[in-house]
């Protein structure tokens, strides 16, 4: 049974957890701007939205890559960029249409999200349970995928 | 069903892949005209810099990838199209029959129309051929000059400015990357490489490259202005032209490129066209153009191949846009960006910090944007503009700081 992240607003106090955990992790610093997951805060409404990836069925980045940099690990359906193909042209970052590939000046490659193969650290040092990782087929990711498909319909095939 | 697609870059690449994925028994022919593996010209810079071997440049990296999907990759350059036989000739004269044709191949390099280009160490920089011969002549004592600035010009000098001595780059227009950065942002492309020691000299134009015998080279750029420069390297970036020549006299109609329907068919039945040669649908303008951009030539090749399936795939247009680092500096352009009739924006400049953001809005949503030193999140620009997204009260938001663009996103994607 594949899995993904479960975000739910609403849950979320702003205590940066899943940033640090995940800048820690993946990037060896604790450092939320090298972050892969980003909690956006919107001060008027006293609300804090974690926002990620969600492996998106369309791969934009992945099928934008020029290089073969960016595959599908078929266990977790992640789309993982390999930092040993990746050149570092950023064409993802303009290619996801969510904003979730980011560019690394200082290593010179792309990041995002990769579920850090099947166990993501943001989930695990969530407090309140705002991240969690569940069944793919029960999470509230249909607000996500409805969106996708709305955005889908700019320049994909309607077939 | 005999499926044959001319041009082995990632339009073709995609378009055979495509094509296996929806029919396991076609016959799938590619055709590509370099004595390579498949390859992404956008990576021939990187090899130049040294960060990968000419293997990095290749569109798949597992060995066999193409005989393992049954896909025949084979060398040809296509001479002739008969439609309405349903036939393609390949230089040397063999024909080839198809069912479903895909024209996808590609551009050409321009060539100033100045004297000296057939001097020896005067290259294009688009082939890996290209690559290997601008490589022997690139070391930390070469003088090299760059003609051209636009954005293929611009991708060049970064890696040139890198492994050269001494670079010059030559551009005939005011700015640098002219078509897809306004004044401002040319200028603080200008700057960020005049800090670099990189000259670069806008609003000047080659005349012609010489013969030398000094110790700077032994050629000599003589510019417009009476100006000479020596080099040992000069490298051509002066712009591209699709390859549309063959199709002369077959019917198929073209304009700058390979005019296509929103099936990315062109008027002949059952012969589609995609990528750097492919005019079709522009999201923006609502226009036919040529977008010269890997995005865009996936996306062709994909859909284009949906419908050689014959699975009606319609295409909305593709939305032009770029990203470019040059000496690592990053700018990108999306859509609109130069702005529309009748429309607002919103602008931030931080010429110290090398960072601008500028977006164009029709009403009440994104139609474009140009921005320089954003690495986070760019991609929710293309987000906004293809979903046309009524920002409402965002867009006054968004006009006071630019750079909220990403919290605009989310506010009207998880709220």
């Amino acid at each position: 049974m594949q899995k993904s992240l479960h975000i739910d607003p609403d849950k979320c106090t702003g205590c940066l957890q899943c940033e640090l955990a995940c800048s820690h992790v993946n990037e060896g610093v604790f450092n939320p701007a090298k972050s892969r997951i980003k909690v956006f805060n919107f001060h008027d409404q006293g609300r804090m939205v974690p926002y990620t990836c969600t492996q998106c069925d369309e791969a934009w980045c992945m099928q934008a890559c020029p290089v073969d940099a960016i595959t599908l690990d078929a266990e977790t359906g992640a789309k993982v960029v390999s930092d040993a193909l990746c050149v570092g042209c950023k064409v993802c970052t303009i290619a996801c249409p969510f904003g979730t590939v980011n560019y690394n000046a200082s290593t010179g490659k792309v990041i995002k999200c990769d579920l850090c193969g099947g166990d993501p650290e943001c989930a695990k040092a969530c407090p309140t349970a705002a991240i969690t990782y569940v069944d793919a087929n029960w999470t509230g990711l249909d607000r996500m995928r409805q969106w996708a498909a709305k955005t889908d319909a700019g320049a994909q095939a309607e077939a | 069903m005999q499926h044959v697609i001319v041009g082995a870059g990632p339009a073709g690449v995609v378009a055979a892949e495509t094509l296996r994925k929806g029919d396991r028994n076609a016959d799938i022919v590619l055709i590509g005209d370099e004595p390579e593996p498949p390859y992404s010209r956008m990576a021939i810079p990187y090899v130049l810099e040294g960060m990968i071997e000419q293997s990095g440049t290749y569109l798949r990296k597992t060995e066999g990838h193409y005989e393992g999907l049954g896909i025949q990759y084979r060398q040809g350059r296509a001479e002739s199209v008969a439609a309405a036989d349903g036939t393609l000739t390949l230089s040397g004269g063999e024909t080839v029959s198809y069912d479903r044709l895909l024209i996808a191949t590609g551009a050409t390099p321009l060539s100033p129309p100045v004297p000296g280009l057939d001097l020896p160490g005067v290259h294009n920089c688009w082939t890996l051929e290209d690559c290997r011969g601008i490589a022997k002549l690139l070391n930390e004592d070469a003088n090299v000059v760059l003609i051209g600035a636009g954005f293929i010009g611009c991708i060049i000098l970064e890696a040139l400015a890198k492994r050269c001595g001494n670079l010059t780059v030559v551009e005939m227009e005011d700015r640098m990357v002219s078509r897809m950065m306004d004044a401002t942002a040319g200028g603080m492309l200008q700057r960020w490489c005049g800090a670099k020691n990189i000259r670069v000299l806008t609003s000047t134009r080659v005349a012609g490259i010489e013969a030398a015998s000094g110790a700077g080279g032994d050629k000599a750029v003589v510019l417009d202005n009476g100006e000479t420069i020596d080099a040992h390297l000069v490298v051509l970036a002066v712009g591209v032209a699709p390859n549309i020549g063959f199709l002369e006299g077959s019917g198929i109609k073209t304009d700058h490129g390979v005019l296509v329907d929103q099936h990315l068919e062109s008027s002949a039945k059952g012969v589609f066209a995609a990528g750097d040669v492919a005019q079709g649908l522009d999201f923006s303008t609502g226009e036919y153009s040529v977008h010269a951009i890997q995005p865009t030539a996936t996306e062709h090749g994909r859909i284009a191949a949906l419908n050689m399936l014959g699975q009606n795939a319609h295409y909305k247009g593709s939305l032009n846009m770029n990203v470019l680092a040059t000496v690592g500096l990053v700018s990108s352009s999306f859509g609109s960006w130069e702005g529309v009739a009748g429309g607002d924006s919103g602008v931030a400049v931080d010429e110290d910090g090398y960072k601008y953001l500028r977006l164009e809005f029709e009403g009440d949503h994104l139609v474009g944007a140009l921005g320089i030193g954003l690495t986070d999140h760019v991609g929710v620009i293309r987000g906004l503009i293809q979903n046309e997204t009524a920002l409402g009260d965002w867009k006054e938001r968004l006009q006071e700081n630019p750079h909220r663009v990403m919290e605009a996103y989310v506010a009207h994607s998880q709220t």
